[in-house]
This record gives structure tokens, sequence and C-alpha cells, in this order.
């Protein structure tokens, strides 16, 4: 379990995070969801020790962050940021193998082998191993990053909008990998999203930012309710079940 | 772009050049460990060949290491205000110690290298708007600003004369006891080499690095200091050998990719091959005289570097 206590964060004199205590459980996905501007992205950062908080603190598994050493905290928790900015030209198998550099800083032994062969598998890419990232479309590169984490080999999965510049097919194959990754390699997956009907289709538990504040922390069921809705949101959205998906029509409202 | 392709091409070109030049010399000659010729070859041909190779593999690998850092393309000892920091620095040297030796040259020019090249990357870090050639113009930019102080310097002490010495590479001069600072770059390979994985890390950015647990900035700073060493002892010895460090790089990128533990030996040596090529051009082209690399290289370099850039949509 990550747990999150009190954590703040300034830019200037603004809180872009204040004081957000949030409990993520293990074995599940727990989407960030929010305006823009609540903080989601920033209060993912800390988690995964690319941000310093000015307060508070974050414990996995009850050790507190600060007190794992860098190449620790790397077996135990991945995060993969937007990389819109890449052009480094590896073939999917290298970025994969680089997965395993927590555990091998570049010199791949044959359990690294056999974790990268699993991971590009897994993720279907084992066809287009040797093409270069940027020869990929943008459903496969994410693809690749993925297999790339799943190589690391870390219990807690961070992703912060995997889904920008995907298309509805690439974003839909990319949400049932991640539900896969938690109900097949039992691995915890935290995501900030924007669409909510993704999260609501997809997640265990949503946790909503606004102004830097956690808004609302419960199971999918109780957030995705126009009530709540109205709270992060401050629009009307009528809910519609559909195929026991529940369905935001936010559009026209 | 195969090993076995530039093996045998290298160690041609290199007995090609130890035997072009005013003074003809043959293999028999050099059984008599007596004659003239001999003595030539020891003192001039050889040492020549070893700068040639040592330069050529130096600068490209800077290059190559400062694109990573840099995570640009067009970012190489030329563009980055390296080279023009280092002239400084060698303008400092002597003007702080009348008669500097070639160590306290060496140790000025690298402290400068190394404080203008992490200048630049200060300058990178702030600014928001990365494209891919603007990045190579301001660095281009700081460089002049760079070459505009030492001129005027070097103007007022009345040293432009001697400066220019380190303006313009050239090979003719080296001989043996003038180039042997150049054996620091050996190591300096080695180094850069062990730490290879490590800077294609550090190339795909700072998050990407703290995800695999690796410790960015350290890395970066090492990459920074190797690059300084390799530019200081090779202006100092050969002088400015402009482009090397930006087209070498960028052709093995586009055959071999960007994992640096497959491309800093292809680097390496493709840059030691287009280095031996223009110098022995430049040696026969008009025979018995001799035109300087930095000509060569920057005649050849330049219309490679329009081609590259004319084809960046394809890769970059």
């Amino acid at each position: 379990m990550i747990q999150v206590r009190e954590l703040t964060k300034l830019y200037g004199k603004k809180q872009v995070v204040e004081n957000v205590s949030v409990d993520i459980q293990r074995g599940q996905i727990t989407s960030f969801i929010g305006p823009n501007g609540a903080g989601k992205s920033t209060l993912l950062s800390m988690v995964s020790r690319l941000l310093d908080a000015d307060t508070g603190e974050v414990l996995i598994d009850s050790t507190n962050t600060k007190k794992l050493k860098s190449n620790e905290f790397s077996k135990r928790v991945s995060i993969l940021k937007q990389s819109n900015y890449m052009n480094v030209r590896l073939t999917i198998r290298e970025l994969v193998s680089f997965g395993r550099f927590p555990y091998s800083k570049g010199r791949l032994n044959d359990e690294d082998e056999k974790m990268v062969d699993q991971s590009i598998d897994y993720m279907d890419l084992k066809e287009m191993e040797n093409s270069y990232l940027d020869e990929l479309s943008g459903g496969q590169r994410q693809r690749a990053f993925i297999a790339m984490v799943i190589a690391q080999d870390t219990d807690y999965i961070l992703l912060d909008e995997p889904l920008n510049n995907l298309d509805m097919k690439h974003s839909v194959q990319i949400m049932k990998i991640l539900r896969r990754l938690v109900d097949e390699l039992g691995k915890t997956v935290v995501i900030v999203l924007h669409d909510i009907n993704f999260a609501s289709v997809y997640s265990d538990r949503i946790v909503a930012l606004k102004n830097g504040r956690v808004v609302k922390d419960g199971t999918t069921e109780e957030i995705i309710q126009s009530a709540a809705l109205k709270e992060i949101y401050d629009m009307d959205i009528p809910i519609q079940q559909m195929n026991n998906c529940r369905i935001c029509v936010y559009f026209n409202s | 772009m195969k090993k076995r392709y530039l093996i045998p091409t290298l160690i041609i070109l290199s007995i090609v050049s130890l035997f072009v030049g005013v003074s003809s010399i043959s293999v028999s000659d050099l059984l008599d460990f007596q004659s003239e010729e001999t003595e030539i070859f020891l003192i001039s041909r050889l040492p020549r060949l070893v700068a040639i190779l040592l330069a050529g593999a130096g600068m490209s690998m800077a290059g190559l290491i400062m694109q990573q850092l840099s995570r640009n393309k067009f970012v190489s000892p030329t563009t980055a205000g390296t080279l023009d920091a280092t002239r400084l620095g060698i303008l400092v040297s002597m003007l702080l110690f009348a008669n500097a030796s070639m160590l306290e040259k060496m140790t000025v020019a690298f402290a400068f290298a190394l404080a203008g090249t992490f200048l630049f990357m200060q300058i990178l870090n702030r600014i928001k708007f990365k494209d891919a050639i603007f990045i190579p113009l301001v660095g281009l930019m700081f460089g002049n600003i760079l070459s505009s102080i030492t001129t005027f310097f070097a103007y007022r002490a009345d040293v432009i004369q001697n400066m220019s010495a380190w303006l313009q590479g050239d090979f003719s001069m080296i001989m043996k006891g003038s180039y042997e600072l150049l054996y620091i770059s050996v190591p300096v390979f080695i180094i850069a080499y062990l730490y290879a994985n490590r800077f294609t890390v550090a190339g795909m950015g700072e998050d990407f690095s703290k995800n695999l647990g690796m410790k960015y900035r350290s890395v970066v700073n090492i990459g920074l200091v190797l690059v300084a060493l390799i530019t200081a002892t090779v202006v100092l010895t050969v002088g400015i050998i402009p482009f090397l460090g930006l087209i070498i790089p960028n052709i093995v990128s586009i055959f071999k990719g960007d994992h640096l533990q497959k491309t800093l030996p292809h680097t390496a040596m493709l840059g030691a091959i287009f280095l031996l090529v223009c110098d022995i051009l430049g040696r026969v082209l008009i025979y018995p005289y001799e035109i300087s690399i930095s000509l060569m290289v920057g005649v050849i370099g330049s219309f490679i570097f329009l081609f590259l850039l004319f084809r960046r949509k394809a890769y970059a």
C-alpha cells in the first residue's frame, strides 16, 4: 500500500498540492481525476520521487520513500510520464532492456534477458522488437514503454496521462492492458486520467482533486455519481448505465 | 556501417597516411633503423597518424556524448561554444603564464571548456522553446560571443597571430614531442565506453533516468567533464576541427540508432576514418603543399551537415 501523508507542494507562493493524504490499495487501479491544474500530475510526481515535496511524506509498504536508495526505489515503483519529446533512436528491444537497468546497470544476464522477452511477448511486440521507436505509431510506442515498465518488474506502476495523443482504439487497448496487469500480474496501477469515462469503466478506486486538494476519494461507484461530479467539475453530469458500465454524459451539460 | 568494413578501411587508410608525403618513404627504408627515412617516419609520420586517429575518434565521441546529454542532434563542441571556450582558456593561460607549459595550458583550457559547456547546458535548461534548430543557433551565438572576447583580448595583448595557430586545425606541425598530450583521450575513451549505458538513459531525460534509479545530474556532469577533456587536448595539440563532432555521430545514428554502447565504437572509428580521408586529400590535392585539415573538414563537413539538415524530418 502507498500511503500519502499530508503532502504539500509550492510553486513560488502558490500551493499546487495542499495537504493531500491518500491511501492507494494494492492490486487495484486507482485513477486520479480532476480539472486542469488540480495538481494530479504534481502529486504523482511526488509519489514517484521525481519531485520533492515541501512537506509531508509518502510511505510505501510502511517504509518512508525518502529512506530508500534511488536504485531500491526504482525496483518497487516505476513511473511513465507523457513522453512526447522523445527523439532517441532506440529499438523496442533496447528500450525494454533498459527496464532492467536498476538490476543490471546495462549488463544483462540470462534472467534479465528472460524478463525482457516475457515483457515483449506480453505486450505483443515480438514481431517489431527491432523497429526503432520513431518508426512506430503512438499506440505502439506507448505499449513499448509499458513493456519496459513490466521488465522493470515493480509492484507499483504510476502513469501520467498515458492516453494523451492516442486515438480511441489505442486508448481502449492501453486501458485493457493496465487492467490485465492488475488482474493477471497482481500489479498496483495509479493513473492520471482526463476522460472520466475511462476512469469509470476501468478503475477500482477514484481520487478526485481540485485546486490542489482531495475533494473525493472512494470506490468508482461512489465517485461516479452526479452529485459527486458536480462537486469536482462544477457541471451537472447525468449518468447512464450501459452494459454494466456507468457512463458520464457530459458533452452537453 | 559494419565493424568488419570499418576496421579494414581504417587500417588501409592508416598505412596510406604513413607513406604519403613530400619525402618518399618505402617499407624497405624502414628496415634500416639509421636511415633518414626511418627518422622522418618516427618523428613526423607516425605521430601524425596517431594524432589524427585520436583526434578524429575523440571529437566524434565528444559530439555523440553532447548530443545525447543535450537531447539534440545538432549540438556538438562546434555548435555549443565548447571550442570557443577552449580557445579563450588558451588565451588566458598565455596571458597569465608567459611561458606556460603544455600542462598548464591544458589545465586552464580544460577548465574553460568545462565551464563553457556547462554554461551552455544551463542556458539549454532555461530555454522553453526546444526546437532542434533553435538550440544549436543559441550555441553558435554563445560561441561567437566567447570568440569575440578572445579576439578582443588577444588584440589588446598583441597575440592575435599566436592565437590563430589554434584557430586552424593543422596536422602538419604535429611531431614527436608535441602531440603526446592527446594520449589523455585514451583513458577518456574507456570511461566513456563504461558510461555508455548511463549516457543513453540520460538521453531520454531526467524523469526517465530517475525512474530507472539513475543519478541523472552526476551522469551529465561526468559526460561534460569527458567532453571538455577531449576538446581541450585536441584544440591544444591539433587546433580546431569543426563539424566532426556534429556529422559523424549523426551518420552513425541513422544507421545504428542511439544505443551508445553499440554506437560508440562505430562513431570513434568513422570519425578517425573521416579525418584520415580529409588529411590524405589535403596532402595530395596541391602536392607538395598542404591544405589545412580544418579547411578540408570544413568544406566536406558543411556539405554533409547541409544534407543532414535537409533530411532532418526523415529521422530527427
